[in-house]
């Protein structure tokens, strides 16, 4: 039974908090500033907000039941989504069918993180119970040292080289030049890419986020109520999750999308070759390529021939994360997979910070994470489009 | 490729000693099942008895079915190492210090995928390889896949020697030098290599066949050590301590009475005075040197060995009082390993069955000779290990303690018709 | 000889007596025990036998944590541990005489004069040097008869050898130390009625007296008819052959075999100062 479609669904308000590398604040502030700029930007007194999605990791010991009474908020609906970067893609599914059985009004859709000096080693060390006992304890490299391994198998057994990579982080650096959120402010050569210094062999400086503090949010309706307020909206044509898809894959050489990609584009009425752009998640360079597989852009395994026959700047064949992606603009945490989704209401509602594509009508955003032990376990994808 | 360890070179007395750090030490409880097999030296992964699947990492239920009956079984880590990686960055100041790590993945025959330390052996991804199970620094088990031909020492990869401890090149203290194991264990040390070897001597008027003969050892320097008297443990350890990288504790009191044999507390004060009080009176003295010099470089402090008795696991009645004091070792020893564990050193206790003395004289074979069992301490030292269990009769009295310890009460009370 | 003038009279008034003797330089005392340490060794019996342990301490506290102000141990050692004193229940043949244990001996058996015979130029060319009856005749011949109740010590100057090696002297035929022959026991116990036996040795029997007929001899026939031992006693160079008051009070332990004690020599100021041949 096909799942069924969105409705009036819509999704408006989008808010970044600027991200800084280092913060003495708590994740409770940047969440709650992310939430003061979602009613200013709605222009509706806080307690008209009645539906809640969280996403951090460094809310602890609160979850997002303290958070709603440390910002004063009464709600109909809540949920805690601790998905690393799917949780913009999931809080979108989760929100949708709220607004659509009339289980909540508004919801905001927040995501955001604070970081000091020693968060990520701490967070990095509790992760998950497997990495603990399996993976921390070899070298205790984190995720870099687990998308090295799967880098390294993909190049190796589908052909793809560094400089493939490397066109890539190039294009989103281009696209944030122009970002004043983006915390990498320089552009970057192809040749200073390749010359980074390594990190975990084959990846290098430039392949890796920058881990840092800040929020992403914004709210989930219907579109009369967002008409009423008079605000600028984008549509939800399709949505969809899987979590933990090709299980018995030895390593990950292809993301859950796969599985349901189909289902979305069939839920959304249009195909790959109707988007405008994509926002992936682009934790590292190799997962953008399992999305453009995973996405149905491009065949499993043929991901180098794609890049080499497009361009990924915002006036290109194939615009990608036109803000410059968490790669060049940072990644806050849980907020990294709210970032796409926010960057592509601007670009469909013509407020990009980035990079602009001309005349956008269908925006793709992709959603990826939690490396439990060996592979990414979570993964999804959203369709939106212009009013 | 590969090469036994160099001779350190000698310390600059004006710098700072470091610190010993350590790898992230915390598991689950159910992930301690492969510490449990690897301190015997053994890589065991679950199994799960309903449909067969082997689980990794560790877990509760069965992956597949998601049974509860789970067991761990010895595996033979035979499979592929698919991909690869060398770490040029790391989280925890113990791997910082000693960048760069090479690290894999391993997809076993047993059908799942391992994360694993790479010997520098190994060639390149793809490749065939042997995962084993070795414990690190913090003497948690850790996996490193090696050649799957021959035979592959962990020492010979510098990166991995720290799950070692190599006598070779190194200044060890044998407590007890005198007793025919306690001179094994000094011929084997010395045969191994090992830089310097202090010899424990008590009561240097007793004379004792094949004692002397040890002065012709070049790495021997015999030492007045009486582990009963607290004055000279503690003189000892002012004197050499500070230069002491493996404390082997060879002594042992052992009288062959039960209960009722033997009246009055006479003897078995005397068990427990060398078997626990000389433990503990080494211990106080000697464990906090060692800690304080786990990571003193290349000559750093790395071990610590205790010649016990499967006497210690069960009591054998018939050397009741003794079995006693072998059993409070065990005890104590595991306390000394909680003490040493945070500064990386490495306590390693050893079980054997009868050994071939005076004392054994009317134990039935099989019995192993002293210098079997100190093969046995070397092997443990090259090794990865902390508990040995050498011999038939240990690995016998071990499986039958496992399976069930009240049985094996009954069994050496005399359950046999 | 002449009183000290700068010895200091009591307040409490003239010191008289005994105590005026000592402080006037009168007699001089000799201490004749070996310090009670962990290295001093315990007699060697086979591995199957019970041991005697040597002296061990086990500190409580020293001005630390464990006793902020105060400095004190627990000390263990066997009854026969060190210089010692055996009473005549230690062996067999005493164990049924009246008052034989330390707690019951009589106590002016705890100051007794001594007759010191000089065995050391025997004793360093033949370390199983046995005293015989002929020894002793001639001793008495030179410095008179060994008088009835009085202690007969043995000089060796054994207690000069420091390493306890050395001291033990053990080989694989046994220990080799000097001591008193049977015959020799035999006299001084029926002929001379002494009080007892003193050595520097770690024992009063000789190292080699397992194969004696009896047995340990000096043991047996001594405990045996009441009498008592000294071991490992020391300075016996510096006392007269004669002449020398041996103090020597066990401690008072319930039916004790024997116990490590203070034991000293007072000797009369006029007295030579070392025995002699």
């Amino acid at each position: 039974m096909p799942a069924r479609g969105y409705d009036d669904v819509v999704l408006a308000a989008p808010v970044t908090v600027p991200y800084v590398r280092y913060s003495i604040r708590s994740a409770h502030w940047f969440l709650g500033r992310a939430m003061a700029g979602l009613i200013a930007a709605a222009k509706v007194p806080k307690a008209r907000i009645d539906g809640l999605a969280v996403a951090s990791f460094t809310l602890s010991p609160d979850t997002a039941v303290g958070l709603t009474q440390h910002l004063g908020l009464t709600l109909r609906w809540l949920d805690d989504v601790r998905m690393g970067g799917a949780s913009g893609i999931v809080s979108i599914r989760r929100a949708a069918r709220a607004v659509q059985s009339g289980d909540a009004e508004i919801v905001a859709c927040i995501a955001g993180d604070t970081n000091r000096t020693d968060s990520f080693r701490r967070n990095t060390a509790s992760f998950s119970q497997f990495a603990q006992d399996a993976v921390y304890p070899y070298g205790s490299g984190g995720p870099n040292a687990s998308f090295a391994l799967l880098t390294e198998h993909y190049m190796r057994k589908h052909g793809a080289n560094c400089e493939d990579f490397g066109k890539l982080c190039v294009a989103q650096r281009s696209n944030a030049l122009k970002n004043p959120m983006a915390l990498f402010k320089k552009p970057l050569t192809l040749e200073e890419y390749l010359n980074a210094r390594l990190v975990a062999d084959p990846l290098r400086l430039f392949d890796c986020v920058m881990p840092c503090a800040g929020a992403e949010g914004f709210l989930v309706m219907s579109r009369a109520t967002a008409e009423t307020l008079g605000l600028s909206f984008v549509r939800l044509l399709g949505a969809i999750e899987r979590h933990n898809g090709f299980a018995d894959d030895p390593i990950q050489d292809r993301g859950g999308w796969a599985l349901d990609r189909d289902a979305l584009y069939e839920q959304a009425g249009i195909g790959p070759r109707d988007m405008d752009f994509i926002e992936t998640y682009d934790d590292y360079p190799v997962i953008n390529v399992l999305q453009f597989e995973g996405l149905g852009f491009c065949g499993h395994g043929e991901g180098a021939a794609f890049i080499r026959a497009n361009t990924f700047e915002g006036a290109g064949t194939f615009p990608l994360n036109t803000s410059g992606g968490q790669l060049s603009v940072g990644q806050a945490g849980a907020a990294g997979g709210h970032l796409g989704i926010v960057e592509a209401i601007r670009q469909l509602t013509g407020q990009t910070l980035g990079a602009r594509v001309p005349k956008a009508r269908y925006g793709l955003v992709s959603g990826f994470g939690m490396i439990n032990y060996d592979r990414g376990i979570c993964s999804g994808a959203a369709i939106l489009a212009t009013a | 490729m590969g090469e036994p360890a160099k001779r350190p070179k000698q310390k600059n007395p004006v710098l700072r000693t470091r610190l010993p750090t350590l790898p992230p030490a915390p598991r689950s409880r159910v992930a301690l099942g492969l510490t449990a097999a690897a301190a015997r030296g053994r890589l065991e992964l679950q199994v799960c008895l309903d449909c067969g699947a082997v689980q990794y990492p560790p877990r509760e239920v069965c992956r597949a079915c998601l049974s509860h009956r789970l067991i761990w079984r010895p595996q033979d880590g035979r499979g592929e190492l698919i991909a690869e990686t060398t770490l040029r960055n790391a989280q925890e100041l113990f791997f910082r210090e000693r960048l760069p790590w090479r690290v894999g993945n391993v997809r076993l025959d047993a059908g799942v995928n391992v994360i694993a330390y790479v010997h520098e052996n190994v060639g390149a991804a793809p490749c065939r390889v042997r995962v084993e199970a070795a414990l690190d620094r913090a003497s948690q088990a850790v996996l490193v896949a090696v050649p799957d031909q021959g035979r592959t020492l962990m020492s010979d990869d510098p990166k991995l020697r720290e799950m070692t401890c190599d006598p070779r090149s190194r200044k060890i203290l044998v407590t007890d030098g005198k007793s025919a194991l306690g001179q094994a264990i000094v011929r084997a040390l010395s045969a191994a290599g090992a830089d310097l070897i202090w010899i424990g001597e008590a009561e240097p008027w007793k004379k004792v066949p094949g004692f002397e003969a040890l002065r012709a050892l070049p790495q021997a320097a015999i030492v007045p050590l009486d582990v009963t008297d607290g004055r000279s443990v503690r003189e000892l350890a002012g004197e050499i301590g500070g230069k002491v990288d493996i404390v082997v504790n060879t002594g042992d009191y052992h009288r062959t009475f039960t209960i009722a044999s033997r009246r009055g507390v006479e003897t078995a004060q005397l068990e427990m005075d060398v078997n626990y009080f000389g433990l503990l009176r080494l211990a106080q003295e000697f464990a906090p040197v060692l800690q304080a010099r786990a990571a003193d470089g290349a000559a750093n402090a790395i071990a610590w060995v205790n010649l016990l008795s499967i006497f210690a696991l069960a009591n054998y009645p018939s050397h009741g009082t003794y079995s006693a004091s072998k059993a409070a070792a065990l005890s104590l020893s595991q306390a000394l390993r909680a003490e040493l564990r945070p500064a990386g050193v490495r306590v390693i206790n050893l079980f054997p069955g009868p050994i071939d003395d005076d004392w054994d004289q009317l134990e039935q074979p099989p019995k192993l000779s002293p210098t079997a069992v100190a093969h046995v301490v070397i092997e443990a030292l090259k090794g990865s290990v902390e508990d040995v269990y050498p011999g038939d009769v240990a690995q016998d009295w071990l499986a039958r303690h496992l399976e069930n310890p009240k049985a094996l009460e009954r069994e050496l009370s005399g359950n046999a018709p | 000889m002449k009183a000290s003038k700068k010895t200091k009279t009591p307040a409490s008034g003239r010191r008289g007596g005994f105590g005026g003797l000592v402080a006037a330089g009168n007699v001089r005392l000799v201490d004749l025990t070996q310090t009670l340490s962990p290295d001093f060794p315990a007699i060697v019996l086979p591995p199957e036998m019970g041991q005697c342990r040597p002296f061990r301490s086990e500190e409580i506290s020293r001005y630390d944590d464990r006793g902020p102000g105060w400095y004190w141990n627990n000390v263990s050692f066997g009854e026969h541990t060190g210089t010692h004193f055996d009473a005549p229940i230690h062996w067999i043949s005493g164990r049924d005489r009246p008052n034989n244990s330390v707690d019951t001996l009589p106590i002016e058996h705890f100051i007794v004069p001594a007759n010191v015979i000089d065995c050391s130029a025997e004793a360093a060319a033949d370390a199983d040097f046995l005293l015989t009856v002929g020894h002793v005749k001639a001793f008495e011949k030179r410095h008179g008869r060994i008088a009835v109740g009085s202690w007969v010590l043995m000089r060796t100057d054994w207690s000069k050898r420091a390493d306890a090696v050395a001291f033990q002297n053990l080989d694989e035929t046994g220990q080799h130390t000097p001591g008193p022959d049977p015959d020799c026991v035999r006299f001084l116990v029926k002929e001379r009625d002494v009080l007892g036996f003193g050595t520097e040795t770690i024992g009063t029997d000789a190292g080699q007296a397992a194969h004696f007929k009896p047995p340990y001899p000096c043991h047996y026939y001594m405990h045996g008819a009441g009498k008592y031992g000294l071991q490992c006693l020391c300075n016996l160079d510096r006392l007269p052959a004669t002449g020398a008051l041996i103090v020597a009070a066990p401690l008072k332990i319930l039916e004790g075999s024997g116990s490590p004690l203070r034991v000293f020599a007072i000797v009369p100021g006029n007295a030579p100062r070392q025995s002699s041949r």
